[in-house]
């Protein structure tokens, strides 16, 4: 799985989340809507927090929202959503999370591509909050591909 | 040497968590196999490992093991990988 081309509906630019559930929901939203995953994918990543506490948040404002592959998964995908107001996810360090990827692998191995790609991205530090200001899908496009910001 | 990253899937995080370290690896020129793994397996897969790589939410399941448990805070911060890396395994 190499990053497939973002879909314009897997891009939630400045969004409102009450709370961590309702940001990684947003996430979730935006995978089924650009056909990637279904409404149970969504739930999963949610239970995954519930069950391990907030670890997704991997780095400071960044939440790495994800579940398992499964038949929840139609093909593989990523989705990105920035909200306008930071949500606390209880994380010791990382909090509050300006940004979450919604990430959803057919299978395990495949993963690995695409994640070394996010990789790439984010070992720029300036990434996360570029990304956190993005005004268009096409700037999240070019972070995300590792361009810098625009 | 044998490193084993450890997240609630063994996908998403643990896979960022392998890419970069073994990234900080080839900097510090130092040879190891990293292996993400879902924190159900961690017995198995890090039964031989010398370091495992985790958040702090992980600590206390992965349970009594012989190697060194490092809590990584910042998925995407090298210098933290890097000497918290160097740490462990000097």
């Amino acid at each position: 799985m190499t990053l497939p081309a973002l879909a314009d509906r897997a891009i939630v630019l400045q969004a409102r989340a009450a709370d961590w559930r309702d940001a990684v929901r947003l996430a979730g939203d935006a995978l089924v809507d650009s056909g990637c995953t279904t409404a149970e994918y969504t739930e999963a990543m949610i239970r995954m927090v519930d069950d391990h506490g907030p670890y997704i948040v991997i780095a400071p404002g960044l939440a790495l929202a994800h579940a398992r592959p499964g038949p929840e998964v139609r093909t593989d995908g990523l989705s990105v959503v920035t909200l306008v107001e930071p949500v606390e996810f209880g994380h010791a360090h990382n909090d509050p999370v300006r940004v979450v990827i919604g990430l959803a692998g057919v299978a395990a191995d495949g993963h690995l591509e695409a994640v070394a790609q996010l990789a790439n991205a984010f070992n720029d530090a300036a990434a996360i909050p570029a990304l956190a200001a993005a005004t268009s899908r096409e700037a999240v496009r070019q972070i995300l591909a590792g361009g810098g910001v625009a | 040497m044998k490193i084993v990253t450890i997240c609630g899937a063994g996908i998403g995080s643990s896979g960022i968590l392998k890419v970069n370290a073994e990234r900080v690896l080839q900097r510090l020129g130092l040879t190891a196999t990293v292996v993400a793994a879902d924190i159900a397996s961690v017995g198995r897969v890090a039964a031989d490992a010398q370091v495992i790589l985790t958040s702090a939410e992980f600590v206390e399941l992965i349970g009594p093991t012989r190697a060194d448990v490092v809590v990584i805070e910042n998925y995407f911060d090298s210098d933290e990988l890097s000497a918290k890396l160097e740490a462990a395994i000097g």
